[in-house]
């Protein structure tokens, strides 16, 4: 049962608008390729009202500015609770876009209500300090919001990254503008819409549909946006980050791409070890930033490990996200098609196809789990990010030699390590150059813990309370005292 | 049934502006008003009062007609939004009629509960007593309560040690889901909102308005703020010498015995259960003698949450029994007393000469409230008013010295006596009364017996001083004038409707005069000088000091007193730190790094 397109058009000031060209553009179901509807498309013209709108939500003595942080509180848990509400719905139309199983979309929207309503909580506890100066001087530091916050999220986890992003820009105060991926707009704008439920004041959330090219590239070079935030690929967050350095140097922080090692010891359960693994790189149809796609495995297990994993890659259930599976298609043709060139350039590199490498079904884009073995680190499938249910097993030797090879990347979003030793444990977590590392798990994100990139992963954090500092200029005050 | 009002949902922030504006005599102000508040209802403010607010944000606009009645003050610390008091520019309510109004208090509300609360069940005393709970606007016993002592808190204690047991139910649940049942318990105080704030008028005395508009608004706040807290209690991670990997652990302290004052019941068991549940403690809680009511409420709603049994019981009895059970317990890890000063040094010595059990005291003050000439005057003046008088003067932080610079001195203490005459005192559930009746009649006595002694001592008693009707412990609303610093009522705490006006006319002199005293809970300035306001935020020994306002005490910000009117803070994040232990891990490692 397809879920109902309540809403198509451009979210600014509180109204479902058109776009200032009139221009649409088509949102297709990856499950068979076919169109779902069409939304509104926005570009440079709509995200100059978008900004205006936010700018003027932001001003002094608006609303949003003179009110109670505990009430921005408050309304967060407000949309949180009407997503609990819709939860059925917001799942539903997640799925039907985005291709996931429906029972992930519904883990998603958990993980996405506990990241508003943590940040919720923090609303009204971003301390500044009074500080001890030199000199007959009082100084305190307050905390202000940055200001309008544009912010441009991806297609893999829609609804999860968006309230990755507006968590802490609301619980801040700032304003937010915000791009979803042209693959995946439905849910964002249901959201938009609970904004206005929840009781958001018009012009504090925006959401512009729309291209990278257009209404992206609006946004991050854009003189009165005073900070951008992108989840995304590497190459596009170059491009972000370059357009705030000529436009109005506005604050940056990228969540992006990553080939993260995941590192296998002998001593653990090995079936264990192995489901970990499974599900580090094929969850989510392998489109995870963080996912487990280098999985390096001691050479004393090095065989058993590879036929147990080859064997759960063989029982994973493909198919409609509707039904009891296990994974659905990939976002999009383009997508698909990046993944199968990948694969194909894995075999010709010489990597040991174990199962999959094929297309599944005669719509949709559907591919096979794949298993690669004897994986080198210099092949193509061992240094670029695949985006896709492709997993790369590889040999090691020595804790040395493995750490040396998990850093040897651009990469450092996460890493893991599989072992019930705490020395190597502690050794590997301290080595190892990424943002998150997972010992005897993988994929464990939740709202307290900051996640992000090392090196070419990314800039700054999100979640946690580290989350909150992008969204916040520090201002200081000193005033100079008299004597009595 | 009477405790189940609807549900509110909060609808915050929808601005409607008023339009258009309309002239003053038009407005029938009988039932005026108003505003759509932060959790999102409306407020009636009566006759009584009208003049005129604005109110930007998230008001739609407030009709009052005294700008000087406390409610002002309530309502705006409730909404914290801007309200300009002196505006007389008429904007219509007639447009924008309130959605919803202060809903009618529950004059003779239910008593459901007078048992003692272990384990989420009702028990008896073990000895079969039973205490009279009364009504201070009559005298009269409205309850019988199960009198808890030694054998029933030994027997709450057990309960709350088997709940914090390692891996309990309590210890394994996530830190995000204990705030989610803090935000479970503040949803249920909303629902029966109403009914708590009657059951409070009932059994301690104050106006109904108050308890609706101050103390529920504020205790559900702070529930609200400490759920926030609960997943964000964070350790650090250390970079010690050598080749180990340190980090700390905020883990809570355990078992923890808390001992809440009767003049904010509700509001006081807030501030103790946000802090210590948020953090993961059970509790063993005991509400005052005189108002145990809505303290065995909310154990019900406690229950009713989500919290699992032994996470918070309830032992309502006296101090020397019940309360010096829990203070002198070998199996309670802290103590968190609020009330007399007198007894806070018997709590820390049950504390020294058992188990050590960490201790926090709230006590008592007698706060400075120094008023400069260059003030704005009509917000000096109304703003000592409440914060001397407000609750009946039965506040721990009550302004009850109030130095006034000589040049104003006399136009001070008349506008002052002037207001005080004002003073709306009578039934707590009429919605025009600013004052109850005290909270028993010892308080009643003894501050009746202190007034004596500031008339014999030589102060100028300008109003009041007398026993108010014939009936409950109602006093009327005093202003002593030329009050000096060694008199009984300039040193000791009145907590009673008793203002004290002192005169000063140096900055040297008031800073030491203000600083004299065994206590240092609040103060306060009123000034427009930003070179007096900082010197004195500075120089004045006091936990919390007030530049042109008085008595806000919001859930962010800590409160707690230096010298003797207490140790540690509640509220804020530094609330937390009371009721966490920290521990620090610190492991070998084959190598660090940085």
């Amino acid at each position: 049962m397809a879920p109902e397109i309540k809403f198509t058009k451009l979210f600014i000031n509180g109204q479902f608008v058109d776009s200032q060209s009139g221009k649409t553009f088509p949102v297709v179901n990856p499950s068979t390729g076919k169109v779902i509807c069409q939304v509104s498309e926005g570009d440079k013209a709509d995200i100059d009202l978008a900004v205006e709108a936010a700018n003027e939500a932001f001003k002094l003595d608006s609303t949003w500015r003179t009110m109670d942080a505990s009430a921005r509180g408050r309304l967060m848990e407000k949309l949180a609770g009407l997503m609990e509400r819709d939860m059925h719905y917001l799942a539903q139309l997640e799925t039907y876009n985005n291709g996931k199983p429906l029972k992930d979309a519904v883990f998603d929207i958990y993980g996405a209500i506990y990241a508003l309503k943590y940040y919720a909580g923090w609303a009204d506890k971003i301390h500044g300090q009074s500080i001890p100066a030199d000199g007959n001087v009082f100084v305190v530091t307050r905390k202000e919001p940055v200001g309008v916050a544009g912010q441009i999220i991806p297609w893999n986890f829609p609804i999860l990254m968006l309230a990755w992003k507006w968590g802490p820009a609301l619980a801040t105060g700032c304003t937010v503008v915000m791009k979803p991926a042209e693959q995946t707009p439905l849910t964002a704008l249901y959201m938009a819409h609970l904004t206005i439920e929840a009781g958001f004041p018009p012009g504090v959330i925006n959401v512009v549909n729309g291209f990278g090219a257009t209404a992206g590239a609006a946004l991050a070079s854009h003189e009165r946006v005073q900070k951008i935030a992108f989840t995304g690929s590497t190459a596009v967050g170059k491009l972000i980050m370059e357009a705030a350095a000529k436009s109005n140097l506005k604050r940056v922080s990228l969540e992006l791409g990553g080939k993260s090692p995941i590192v296998v010891f002998p001593d653990v359960d090995l079936d264990k070890a192995v489901q970990t693994c499974h599900n580090a790189v094929f969850a989510n149809m392998g489109q995870c930033c963080c996912a487990g796609t280098r999985t390096f495995v001691h050479e004393s297990i090095y065989d058993q490990f590879v036929e147990k994993a080859t064997e759960l890659a063989r029982k994973r259930k493909l198919g409609d996200p509707f039904g009891e599976v296990d994974q659905g298609p990939q976002v999009s043709e383009l997508q698909f098609n990046r993944i199968m060139a990948l694969i194909e350039a894995g075999k010709k590199e010489g990597a040991g196809l174990k199962v999959g490498g094929q297309r599944h079904g005669p719509e949709g884009y559907f591919i096979e789990p794949t298993v690669f073995v004897d994986v080198q680190d210099d092949m193509r499938i061992a240094k670029e990010e695949i985006f896709g249910p492709v997993q790369q097993i590889m040999k090691f030797s020595t804790m040395e030699e493995v750490i040396k090879r998990a850093n040897d990347t651009h990469y450092g979003l996460a890493a893991g390590i599989l072992t019930n030793d705490i020395n190597r444990a502690l050794t590997f977590s301290q080595a190892v150059n990424a943002g998150t590392v997972w010992v005897n798990c993988f994929l464990h994100v939740t709202a307290q813990a900051p996640f992000g990139g090392f090196k070419q992963s990314g800039i700054g954090r999100e979640m946690g309370e580290e989350g909150i500092h992008s969204y916040l200029e520090m201002k200081t005050v000193t005033i100079s005292m008299s004597k009595f | 049934m009477c405790l189940k009002s609807s549900p509110i949902s909060p609808v915050p922030f929808r601005f409607d502006p008023i339009s258009p504006p309309i002239q003053k005599e038009n407005v029938d102000i009988s039932v005026v008003n108003v505003a759509r508040c932060l959790v999102g209802r409306c407020v009636v403010a009566n006759s009584h009062f009208g003049s005129v607010f604005e109110l930007q944000g998230c008001f739609s606009g407030i009709l009052v007609r005294d700008p000087s009645f406390a409610m002002i003050r309530l309502l705006h610390r409730a909404a914290n939004v801007k309200c300009n008091i002196n505006s007389l520019v008429a904007r219509c309510m007639s447009g924008a009629a309130p959605s919803s109004a202060l809903p009618s208090p529950q004059t003779n509300p239910e008593i459901l509960y007078h048992g003692i609360f272990i384990n989420n069940e009702w028990h008896n005393a073990a000895s079969g007593k039973t205490f009279p709970v009364y009504n201070p606007s009559t005298g009269e016993a409205i309850a019988n309560v199960q009198a808890a002592e030694k054998e029933d808190v030994n027997k709450a204690v057990k309960a709350a040690q088997k709940a914090f047991k390692l891996g309990s139910t309590w210890r394994t649940m996530n830190a995000s889901q204990r705030g989610n049942l803090l935000n479970r318990l503040a949803d249920l105080m909303e629902r029966d909102r109403v009914y708590l704030a009657s059951l409070e008028t009932l059994n301690n005395g104050k106006p109904y308005s108050a308890a609706y508009v101050a103390d529920l608004e504020l205790s559900i706040k702070c529930l609200r703020y400490y759920a926030g807290w609960a997943d964000k209690v964070q350790g650090k991670t250390i970079p010690v010498d050598g080749s180990f990997f340190a980090y700390t652990r905020h883990e809570p302290v355990g078992v923890c015995g808390q001992i809440i004052p009767w003049n904010f019941p509700l509001l006081m068991q807030a501030w103790k259960l946000g802090p210590a549940l948020a953090t993961g403690n059970t509790v063993v809680m005991k509400p005052a003698e005189q108002t145990p009511l809505t303290a065995l409420y909310v154990a019900e709603l406690i229950k009713e949450a989500g919290f699992p049994p032994g996470v918070v019981n309830i032992v309502p009895g006296y101090g020397p029994t019940a309360g010096a059970a829990i203070a002198s317990h070998m199996g309670v890890d802290k103590v968190a007393f609020t009330g007399s000063t007198e007894i806070g040094h018997l709590v820390m010595t049950a504390a020294a000469q058992s188990n050590l059990k960490r201790v926090t005291l709230e006590l008592g003050g007698k706060s400075p409230n120094i008023i400069f000439k260059d003030c704005d005057l009509d917000h000096a003046v109304e703003t000592a008013h409440f914060g001397l008088f407000f609750n009946q003067g039965q506040c721990c932080c009550a302004g009850s010295r109030i130095f006034v610079e000589d040049a104003i001195y006399d136009e001070f203490v008349a506008r002052s006596v002037e207001r005080a005459k004002k003073r709306n005192v009578g039934n707590p559930f009429d919605l025009n009364v600013e004052q109850g009746p005290q909270v028993d009649e010892d308080q009643f006595k003894k501050i009746l017996a202190l007034i004596k002694t500031g008339k014999k001592e030589g102060a100028k008693l300008l109003t009041g001083g007398q026993r108010y009707g014939d009936r409950g412990y109602f006093i009327q609303p005093t202003v002593f004038a030329d009050v000096t610093d060694d008199m009984t009522i300039a040193r000791e705490e009145i907590f009673g409707p008793v203002q004290q006006i002192l005169k000063f006319s140096s900055m040297e002199e008031i800073v030491e005069r203000a600083n004299k005293t065994i206590y240092g809970l609040a103060a306060a300035v009123f000034t427009k000088d930003l070179d007096k306001a900082m010197y004195l935020s500075q120089g004045l020994r006091a936990g919390t000091v007030w530049i042109n306002c008085y008595d806000v005490l919001e859930a962010q910000t800590p409160f707690g007193g230096f010298k003797m009117s207490g140790i540690g803070r509640e509220l804020g994040e530094y609330g937390l730190q009371a009721y966490t232990e920290v521990k620090s891990v610190i492991v070998k490692v084959p190598q660090k790094n940085s």
